[in-house]
């Protein structure tokens, strides 16, 4: 049986996708075979960011009305031979997945794979809805400021009374905080809010911090996952964030930021 | 795929159940006013009504000897999307129209009867207006259930969308989160931060008091009188808090 965990925000563009790719990459490299799937239907943007777009044939709406098996719309990972990707649709009405759809491709999926990942769309909406509803894990990725903080405490309601653990009174999804996009000298100026700030808001476990990295958009062009460009900050966090997922314990870094280190060196103010 | 625990011939099984129903209680035979004064009900808590079984009770009515038709109150009922499932302390002729309209009569028994049909919760006066509706909350992690008011407990936090309404004390051990609503017919206890907005006597209990550990709500309110967060002022402002009602105004004291 694998193990399905949602890669969930409400608020857009705070980095699901990128996340999505990177733990996706991360659990298959440490050897458990993993598919990821794209929710977002009409935005295909999954694909993108792990290089496979040019060998999309079949899609997931394909594999739920029939029209493609599962194996043929998988796509195996250029980099690693334990990791799949099965894309959204760009053409497809978004009404085409269906709960009952959706229920009976993780389930055949979960015969073959150790983890599903979910790339859940922005909004509360449809879509957003199925990516969860099936989830056994949930990482709530944020970003430092309120309106994603908001956003977020609002999936966490979701996630506690609209998935299928819920309706059926299990134990509840684990929810766990990526806290994304993460600058520790604009959280120092006050622009953004710190790590305090968002746990007392949210007060949900945290799985790591994600800094805000110019490596994750060179890595997006490229079409490789972040987690593979080992020498950037945010590459090193998420193999962080997925080595403590699978319960080894690691500090968490990346909170102060250099600058931060400096100004603790020199016991400076700014 | 049916689970059977004992015998793979058996077709159906029996289990004694506690059902829990909201009772209607009518103090007005007036049709329009009735219907009006639901929909003002729902208003306060859509998701709490919606589609909900119900119980209708007549016996307040016929003590003052005001007739009303059953035929006619049920269609208005299914109409807003409630699902009478019984009557109780009808007229004969009452009895009648339900029974007409494949809806069980439920004697007016004795509170804790093992037998009564919905759970009747005797209220504390309060000044009802025409109609009232009692209901018993939805999965709680524990209820009392011989007192005369039940008292709802949330242990998870209510997060930003979700709205919990209790017919009796609401009781809350998690935070409350900024877009979160909580309503309470009685008190509200929360034992940890109040971001939301809290509504406590939310039918006209005056007395009602709203206790919490972090003050930050959003809005407090008790039998209708309210205060934003703006109107806050610092020295109560993320402290441990009473608030209660005096002379229509609310005041905020400090808990020491
Ligand atoms: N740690 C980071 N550092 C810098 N940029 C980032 C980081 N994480 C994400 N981004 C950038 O933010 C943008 C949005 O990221 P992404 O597409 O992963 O978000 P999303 O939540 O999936 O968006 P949507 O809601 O539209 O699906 C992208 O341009 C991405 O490169
Ligand atoms: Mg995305």
């Amino acid at each position: 049986m694998a193990r399905v965990i949602v890669v969930t925000s409400g608020k857009g563009g705070v980095g699901k996708t990128t996340t999505s790719a990177a733990i996706a990459m991360g659990l298959a490299k440490k050897g458990h075979k993993t598919a990821v799937i794209d929710f977002d239907v009409g935005l295909r943007n999954l694909d993108l960011i792990m290089g496979c777009e040019r060998r999309v044939v079949y899609d997931f709406i394909n594999v739920i009305n029939g029209e493609a098996s599962i194996n043929q719309a998988l796509i195996r990972d250029k980099n690693c031979n334990l990791l799949y990707v099965l894309p959204a649709s760009q053409t497809r009405d978004k009404d085409a997945l269906t709960q009952e759809g959706v229920g009976k491709v993780l389930d055949e999926l979960s015969q073959d794979f150790k983890y599903i990942v979910c790339d859940s769309p922005a909004g509360i909406e449809r879509g957003a809805n199925l990516a969860l509803y099936f989830a056994d894990d949930a990482f709530v990725v944020t970003n430092p400021e309120i309106s994603s903080v908001r956003d977020s405490d609002r999936m966490l309601g979701l996630l506690s009374s609209k998935s299928r653990r819920a309706e059926r009174n299990e134990e509840p999804i684990k929810e766990y905080l990526l806290l994304t996009r993460y600058d520790p000298d604009r959280v120092h100026s006050g622009e953004m809010l710190g790590l305090e700030d968002v746990q007392d808001i949210l007060s949900l476990h945290l799985l790591g911090i994600i800094p805000e990295s110019k490596s994750v958009l060179t890595s997006s062009n490229a079409g490789i996952p972040v987690i593979l460009d080992e020498k950037s900050e945010a590459g090193q966090a998420y193999a962080d964030v997925v080595a403590r997922y699978l319960g080894e314990e690691r500090p968490h870094r990346f909170i102060d930021g250099k600058k931060g280190f400096f100004r603790k060196l020199f016991g400076g103010k700014s | 795929m049916s689970t059977n625990p004992t015998n793979t011939t058996a077709v159906l099984e029996f289990k004694s159940s506690t059902f829990f129903a909201p009772i209607l209680i009518l103090f007005n035979n007036d049709i329009a006013t009735i219907e009006l004064s639901l929909h003002e009900k729902i208003r306060l808590a859509p998701d709490f009504f919606k589609n909900s079984p119900l119980i209708i009770d007549v016996s307040e009515l016929n003590k003052q000897n005001h007739d009303v038709d059953i035929v006619e109150i049920t269609t208005v009922l299914r109409k807003i999307g409630f699902f009478p499932i019984g009557l109780r302390g009808g007229s004969d002729r009452q009895n009648n129209q339900a029974r007409n309209l494949f809806i069980p009569i439920d004697a007016v028994r004795s509170n804790d009867s093992p037998m009564s049909f919905g759970k009747t919760q005797v209220d504390e006066a309060t000044d009802r207006s025409k109609e009232e509706v009692t209901e018993t909350p939805i999965a709680p992690a524990a209820a009392s259930s011989s007192s005369s008011v039940a008292t709802t407990l949330i242990t998870q936090p209510v997060r930003s969308g979700q709205r919990i309404y209790a017919t009796g004390d609401l009781i809350i051990l998690s935070q409350v989160s900024a877009g979160a609503e909580i309503m309470a017919e009685g008190n509200i206890h929360v034992y940890n931060t109040l971001r939301g907005r809290a509504l406590a006597g939310v039918q006209g209990k005056t007395d009602a008091r709203i206790f919490c550990f972090d003050l930050q709500a959003e809005l407090i309110s008790i039998a209708g009188d309210y205060k934003t967060n703006e109107d806050l002022s610092n020295q109560t402002r993320k402290k441990p808090v009473q608030i209660y009602l005096k002379d229509h105004a609310l005041i905020i004291q400090e808990i020491a």
